[in-house]
Formats: C-alpha cells, sequence, structure tokens
C-alpha cells in the first residue's frame, strides 16, 4: 500500500455527554493522501469524532497524534492553523455575499492578499471546481456553494481535509464531478476524511474505511474487499433484510388532484411554487426527488394547508375542494400528514407522547369530551403507538425530547399511519433515521398504500424514492416534473431534471 | 449536542430527567438563598440582621387580622397573575394589565354609579362580568393591533396602561365627580349592594378586612389552572407558546389563540380592578391600584406560569411588600428595600430554574491556556 506515512491518528478517544459515551476508546489512523471513510449510522458517534479532531470539542481521554506528535488542539482556528480544513454539511455561507466576499471573510489575515480572486480562479482550474468569484452566492446551486465552501478549505493549503456528509446534497451527476475533485486532491498529496452513511459511495472512492457503532470502532477496513451489504451489516451489527420492498398495486377509487396551484415566493430565499399538477390514486406511491430547497418545504405547507392560497379547485380530494381547508380540516378528511421536521413541527419537545398523540388528534370526539381532554385515551393510543411500531423509550410516557431522532420518527409515523388514512403526505420520512428503523418506516408507509392510501413522499434520498414509488417526479425551483412511470425512468434521467436540465 | 461551554471551565448540559421533587425544592431552597442574602444585606447596612428580619417576615403576619391583610394584598395579585400565565405560555407579552384593571373598575363603576339606589343582590354579579368585559376591551386593543398591524403587544399595552389612568383622573375629576365632594376627585359611594362584603364567621366575627373577592381569586385561579393544563383551549396556548409551527402544523389559529389570552388576561384583570374598588375603596378615586398590574408579573413569574402556584407566589411577594412597610415604619429602612428584596427573590428562582434544568461541571484543568 502507498500509504505508509501516517499522518493524523487518535488513540483511544473516549468523549462523555451526561451518562452518555458518545465515543468510546475509538483508535483511527489516516496516512497521507489517503481517501478514508468513517462510516456508521446517526449517533453512532462520527460527527463527535470529527468535531474533536477540528477543536470543535475536546475529548474527555485519549490521545489526537499530529505527524507523530501529540498535540492538543484548542479550537477550528487551531486546526486551520496545523492544515486541517473542515467542509460542513450545513454551509456557513452569507447568501447576500458574493463568492470573494465570503471567502476574503472567512480567510484569516496572513491569507489576505490582493490577488484573492486570481488565487480562486486558479485554485478552481486546477481541481475543476467551476465557480465565477463574483457571483451571488443565492444564485448558486447546492453544489456550487459546496465548492466555495472546498475552494475556502484549500486556499489554506490543508493536509487534511474533513467533509461532513457531502454528497447528501447532491445529484448523481454532482457526485460524480465531486468525487473526481477528491481523486485529484489525494493525488496532490492531501488527505481526505470522508464522512457518509452511503455505502456505494465508500467502494468507489476511498481505499480504507473505519466503521463506528454506538461510539465504539468496529473495525478499519480495506475497502475493495467488502461489499455493501458487509459493510451495513457492521455498521448495525447484525444481518439486514436489503431485499427490495414489493408492493402489490390494488388501485382504488381514492385520487389526489393538484391543478395549477401556485404560490408566491415568501421572501427573497423562499422558493415560488409554479402551477404544480399532480394526481395520485390509491395504492400509488408518488415520490417526489429533488434537491433541498427547491420548494419541498413551500409544496408540503400547501399540502398539509398551512399555507392556504385563497384560491378555489387547486386541491382536489376525491373530487372534493379542499383548496382552503386548514390542517385539521384535512384531517378529518381523512388525511395524514408527517413533516419533514420531527421536533418543534411534527411534535412538540417539552410534551410527552400523549400530549403529542393527542396534538394531531385532537379532532377526534374519544380524545376529549366537553373540551376536557381525556387522558386516559390518549395515554392508552400513544403506548399502543409505542408496542406497535417498536418505539425504543427511557420509560412510559416520555418527553419526546428524551427519544432518540429514530424512535422519535417511528412514533410520528405510527401515530400518522394508525389513523388509517386515506392519504399520506410525508416529507423525508427517514431523514437521519437509522437504519434499522427506516425499514421498519419504509414498510409501514408500503403497507398502508398496498390497503388503498394513496401516498406522496417528498425526499431527497433518490434510493428511497426509487425504492418506494410507483411514480416518480421532479421538483426543482417551483416547477414540478410531468410523473414518470418508475419502470420507465432510470436514476440518471431523474438526476438531470433535478439539476435543472431537462 | 445542546452543551454549552462557558470559558472552557464551566459546562452547562441539559439533564435528561427533571424530577419532580427538586422542581418543588427549587422555590424553597430560593426563598431560603433569598433570606441569607438578605441577612447579609441588612446587616451591612447597619441594621441587626434578626431583627430586620423578624419585622420583615414575622412581625405583618403575627396575628389573624395582619394574616387577612395577607390575603387581602395577594387577592389582585393572585388573580392577575393566574391570567397573565395565559399571556406569557404563548408568548404574548402583555404587560399592561394595570390599565386593564383600571378598565374593569370604571366598567364596573360605571354601572354601580348608575344604580346607587338599587339593593338587588344581582348588582355585584353584574358589576363582575362588565369588569371582566372592560378589562377585555381593553386587552383587545392591543391584541387586534398586533394581529391585524402586527405591531408590538409590548408597547401598546404598556402605553395604553397610562392611557386608562389618565382616563379614570378625566372621569373622577369631570363627568363623574360627586357634586357633594367638596372638589375632591372622588365619585359618589358605591351602594352597599354595589360593595363585596367582608368575611363574617359567627361567634368569631370579622377577621380583619378579609373579604369574599380573596375567595373569588382562589377559585378562578383553580378555574384557570385546569382550563390550561386539562382542556383544549389550554393545550392550544401551551403548544403555540412551546413551538409555534407545532401549534399551525396542528391546526391552531395563532390569532385565534392571542385574543383567547388577551381576554383571559385581560379579564381577570378588570375583574382584580373591580373587587379592589367594591372590597376596599367603595368609590372610583384617580389612584385605585398600588401597581398591582405589574407586581404581578413578577408573581406569574414565580409562579412559574401555572395559575395554581401564583396563589403561593401571590403571598410571597404581598408579604414582601408588607414587611417593606413594616420595616419602613418600625426600623426606619429605605423603601427600596422592598425592591431589592424583590429582584433577589426573582433572581434567585430563575438561577435555581437554570440548576434544575441542567448539569454544571467545572473543569478547571482543561481550562484555555
Amino acid at each position: 500500500m502507498p500509504h505508509t506515512e501516517v499522518l493524523l491518528s487518535g488513540e483511544n478517544i473516549t468523549k462523555i455527554f451526561g451518562d452518555f459515551k458518545a465515543n468510546d476508546n475509538v483508535n483511527f489512523s489516516i496516512s497521507k493522501g489517503e481517501i478514508h471513510a468513517l462510516l456508521g449510522e446517526n449517533g453512532a458517534g462520527k460527527s463527535t469524532f470529527v468535531k474533536i479532531i477540528y477543536g470543535l470539542l475536546k475529548p474527555d481521554s485519549g490521545n489526537v497524534i499530529w505527524k507523530n506528535e501529540i498535540i492538543e488542539i484548542n479550537g477550528p482556528k487551531h486546526a486551520r492553523e496545523l492544515g486541517i480544513g473542515m467542509v460542513f454539511q450545513h454551509f456557513s455561507l452569507f447568501e447576500a455575499l458574493t463568492v470573494l466576499e465570503n471567502i476574503s471573510l472567512a480567510l484569516p489575515e496572513k491569507n489576505q492578499s490582493d490577488d484573492l480572486e486570481k488565487r480562486i480562479k486558479e485554485i478552481s482550474n486546477e481541481y475543476g471546481l467551476q465557480i465565477d468569484p463574483r457571483s451571488r452566492v443565492f444564485n448558486l446551486s447546492v453544489g456550487e456553494q459546496q465548492r466555495v465552501e472546498i475552494i475556502r478549505c484549500l486556499l489554506q493549503n490543508p493536509e487534511l481535509l474533513i467533509m461532513d456528509e457531502p454528497t447528501s446534497v447532491l445529484t448523481p451527476q454532482e457526485i460524480s464531478k465531486l468525487f473526481e475533485v477528491l481523486e485529484k486532491l489525494s493525488k496532490s498529496g492531501c488527505s481526505i476524511l470522508f464522512i457518509t452513511h452511503k455505502l456505494e459511495e465508500v467502494r468507489s472512492l476511498t481505499s480504507r474505511a473505519t466503521i463506528l457503532r454506538r461510539g465504539k470502532n468496529v473495525s478499519t477496513v480495506e475497502t475493495k474487499d467488502h461489499t455493501a451489504k458487509s459493510f451495513s451489516q457492521m455498521m448495525v451489527g447484525h444481518e439486514i433484510n436489503t431485499n427490495k420492498y414489493k408492493k402489490n398495486k390494488i388501485e382504488n377509487e381514492n385520487v389526489l388532484k393538484i391543478n395549477n396551484l401556485s404560490r408566491p415566493a415568501q421572501n427573497q430565499f423562499s422558493v415560488e411554487l409554479k402551477d404544480i399538477n399532480l394526481s395520485v390514486r390509491g395504492g400509488e406511491i408518488l415520490g417526489i426527488a429533488g434537491i433541498a430547497g427547491n420548494g419541498q418545504g413551500e409544496l408540503m405547507e400547501a399540502l398539509t394547508g398551512e399555507y392556504l392560497s385563497n384560491e378555489a379547485d387547486k386541491i382536489l380530494f376525491n373530487g372534493f375542494d379542499i383548496s382552503n381547508f386548514k390542517p385539521n380540516d384535512r384531517r378529518k378528511l381523512g388525511i395524514s400528514f408527517i413533516p419533514e421536521e420531527r421536533i418543534g413541527h411534527a411534535t412538540v419537545s417539552s410534551f410527552n407522547l400523549s400530549e403529542n398523540f393527542y396534538l394531531t388528534d385532537y379532532i377526534n370526539d374519544n380524545s376529549s369530551n366537553y373540551g376536557i381532554i381525556n387522558n386516559s385515551f390518549n395515554y392508552e393510543n400513544a403506548s399502543n403507538i409505542v408496542n406497535e411500531y417498536d418505539v425504543r423509550v427511557p420509560h412510559n410516557n416520555p418527553l419526546a425530547s428524551s427519544l432518540s431522532g429514530g424512535n422519535l420518527q417511528k412514533f410520528i409515523v405510527g401515530r400518522e399511519i394508525s389513523r388509517k388514512p386515506k392519504l399520506l403526505v410525508a416529507s423525508q420520512p427517514t431523514w437521519g433515521v437509522d437504519v434499522g428503523a427506516a425499514l421498519e418506516i419504509r414498510s409501514q408507509i408500503i403497507k398502508i398504500a398496498e390497503q388503498g392510501a394513496i401516498v406522496i413522499i417528498i425526499s431527497q434520498d433518490l434510493d428511497e424514492i426509487f425504492l418506494l414509488s410507483d411514480l416518480i417526479s421532479v421538483i426543482y425551483n417551483g416547477n414540478l416534473s410531468k410523473q414518470f412511470n418508475k419502470e420507465k425512468v432510470n436514476l440518471e434521467k431523474i438526476g438531470l431534471l433535478m439539476g435543472g436540465s431537462s | 449536542m445542546g452543551v454549552v461551554e462557558v470559558f472552557g471551565m464551566i459546562t452547562l448540559s441539559p439533564r435528561s430527567n427533571i424530577s419532580f421533587s427538586l422542581t418543588l425544592l427549587t422555590p424553597i431552597i430560593a426563598i431560603f438563598f433569598t433570606l441569607v442574602m438578605a441577612l447579609i444585606i441588612f446587616s451591612f447596612l447597619g441594621y441587626d440582621p434578626l431583627k430586620s428580619l423578624y419585622y420583615f417576615f414575622i412581625a405583618p403576619v403575627s396575628r389573624p387580622d395582619q394574616v387577612a391583610a395577607l390575603a387581602v394584598k395577594a387577592c389582585p395579585l393572585i388573580l392577575i397573575a393566574s391570567g397573565l400565565v395565559f399571556c406569557y405560555r404563548s408568548n404574548i407579552w402583555n404587560i399592561g394589565a394595570e390599565g386593564q384593571l383600571v378598565f374593569g373598575a370604571i366598567f364596573s363603576g360605571w354601572l354601580a354609579l348608575n344604580f346607587l339606589e338599587s339593593n338587588s343582590f344581582l348588582l355585584l354579579p353584574c358589576m363582575m362580568l362588565v369588569a371582566i368585559l372592560g378589562g377585555m376591551f381593553w386587552a383587545l386593543i392591543p391584541a387586534i393591533l398586533k394581529i391585524r398591524f402586527n405591531t408590538n403587544e409590548i408597547l401598546v399595552s404598556l402605553m395604553l396602561t397610562y392611557v386608562a389612568s389618565l382616563f379614570i383622573d378625566f372621569l373622577v375629576r369631570g363627568p363623574w365627580r360627586d357634586p357633594m365632594s367638596f372638589g375632591f376627585p372622588l365619585t359618589p359611594t358605591y351602594s352597599d349592594a354595589a360593595l363585596i362584603d367582608r368575611v363574617y364567621i359567627p361567634f368569631v366575627g370579622y377577621i380583619g378586612q378579609l373579604h369574599y373577592g380573596v375567595f373569588v381569586a382562589l377559585i378562578v385561579s383553580v378555574i384557570l389552572w385546569f382550563v390550561l393544563m386539562k382542556m383544549l383551549p389550554g393545550f392550544k396556548i401551551r403548544v403555540t407558546g412551546e413551538s409555534p409551527s407545532a401549534a399551525i402544523f396542528a391546526g391552531f389559529n395563532p390569532s385565534y389563540v392571542t385574543v383567547m389570552v388577551m381576554c383571559i388576561s385581560g379579564g381577570t384583570a378588570g375583574l382584580a380592578g373591580m373587587i379592589e374598588v367594591s372590597a376596599n375603596i367603595g368609590q372610583l378615586q384617580p389612584n385605585i391600584s398600588f401597581g398591582y398590574g405589574f407586581t404581578a408579573i413578577i408573581v406569574a413569574f414565580l409562579a412559574r406560569l401555572n395559575p395554581l402556584a401564583a396563589i403561593p407566589a401571590g403571598l410571597i411577594v404581598a408579604l414582601a411588600e408588607l414587611g417593606g412597610d413594616s420595616v419602613q415604619i418600625s426600623m426606619g429602612m429605605p423603601k427600596v428595600v422592598t425592591g431589592v428584596f424583590k429582584g433577589l427573590l426573582l433572581l434567585s428562582l430563575l438561577a435555581g430554574e437554570t440548576f434544575n434544568r441542567y448539569h454544571i461541571k467545572f473543569d478547571f484543568k482543561k481550562g484555555n491556556k
């Protein structure tokens, strides 16, 4: 192996939050010029570990060794001085400023110079990171914004570049471009620590992978010796059923139609919806693909009734005009919603599960009498959901905030599905959820479609879209593409539509 | 992960489960801490600390009639605070309860002055009703301006307080002045049917100034607790305050919640104004409140925004007020001591709340170099 010279290693890194061990004796090393994957489910401790390397957190015990010397990294500034750069999952760019201004703002004084624009152009040519330094950030696509972040790191000549789930927001085409850039970087001697939970990427890009599970490292392996399946087993700790979901198509009379729904942009950073049309029948699952920020949130609000256009005949449910129905009125008709934000939108974090059950069930006659909340009814229903949907709870009827993301999502899915909806609209139903929970949530969604419900899934996860949907359309810049039959469309076509070409 | 690092040495991390007994214990510890601080301050000011404590906390409640006076003082505070809790729970910052109190007194006063000869037992309930309507009316102005024009309810409700006190001043000096009052700004005295009786216990007699209004305050506070914690309208209010987008997702209308909480807090303040006048004063005059509408804000937070807890909280704050008067009279302490004491109490309660919610870890070994 060419990787002989170790650049950075962590020895027995332990980090404890309260009584939770986020990192438990993690060992890790990365060589010069290596592309190394850090794999793990959500909550496995990946973020904690890279935050320690980047100086955002201090380990409770263990050593970080940089070029054969034990060091204590005091903060991100210190990390950057050492030669460690990081591209976060959520970008830290000012949308109203230009690329040049954004880069200049973030650079330390010693790297500032009058020829910054020239240097940006040099770097973008060298690595194929096409960008116009004069364009304003809000005009850039997500992939382009990521390039700005990468260039910003490269200007400081890093020897180690940490990338936190860089592909989660990109189209397939953008991902392959990013991989070319990363390979060039690695050839020029820069090491890359690549955090992901997408297994195919690990195999196509990296040479070694370190797998974390519940704060401990499972192993470090050569990626060429492994398959996606064996990686997922190492991540989850047991064999998981990766069989493709099979869905029986049972079409019935239920139908949702949206006719020329438009919505003006609410502010300069929100997206205008333009003439949205769709039509889904009972038993069908429509997957709406798209990169974040192309109008998914705006469309979801129009579907739930949180936004009302005050126009008639825009949304027809079984021929019934529900355009101006508020969320609770839509629920009465048998429509359920699973919004993207679990905490603060789908649930109230400081409320317990029975109160959170009541949140979307108060329209039910049994859940309150004369305005007095029927606590035992809500408690019973919440407990049933907990049992039926395998929600792991620390004790009976806990606060929503004490559940992990995946478990809370299972509760929300259970709450909405247990009402046996005729129409389910779910936005990012498995986002940030561990593999096991995602499997369960998806099979529940399939199940209610098989029982005749109309299902609409808005998701940025293309794998999920292809796994679940019968029909696929793409939202781009507030426009919804026509609906494709899943059998008659491929990943590449959808990827192109997601990037705005057709 | 919700961890706050202060100077790299002290870390606050949220407790995973907040124990109920600790929640009850926190205010007691806070009050104890306040007493210790008060002791230190009194001795620095050159007063005998134990004697000061006696005059502050024991002397004002050492006789039954004094306990009654405490309850009478706490009555408007409990009433108003129980209503304000609804506003603050839903993130609506009504700080104009003082003005709403005055309007409750004006509305009920209008009825009382129109029925000076009446001896109907219906007069008092009718006065209570119009007092509630009066307080609601004054509270609805900031509510509607907020909904319609997105004005700031803090400013509007506060400014309307001054309008209200100038308006009652105008009424009692002008159109409503008693011609027999020798030029004093007073309305005629209410008829007996418009006055709230003192509590009479057979074989014991009257207990100081204790009046039936105190019981009204207690009942209202229990009812409001039930509405807030056990009923759908209260649920809507709590959800709206905790996370507005969850409230919209559930289908609760934020404007409806704003109107509801302003009506509830305005109504209780109006009722408090009517009780003050009918039980203690007997006629309208330019000043009918000792800033109860403002003091009730402290009571509401002392009660941790729980209407039932407003009862002990109102008594504690009333005691602080009476104790302040007492040390002024018997020991010649400056008036500001009351304010300092109230400030200390609020500060230690809020600090206690933080300790209740967060673990605090001191870590000097790994501090920043």
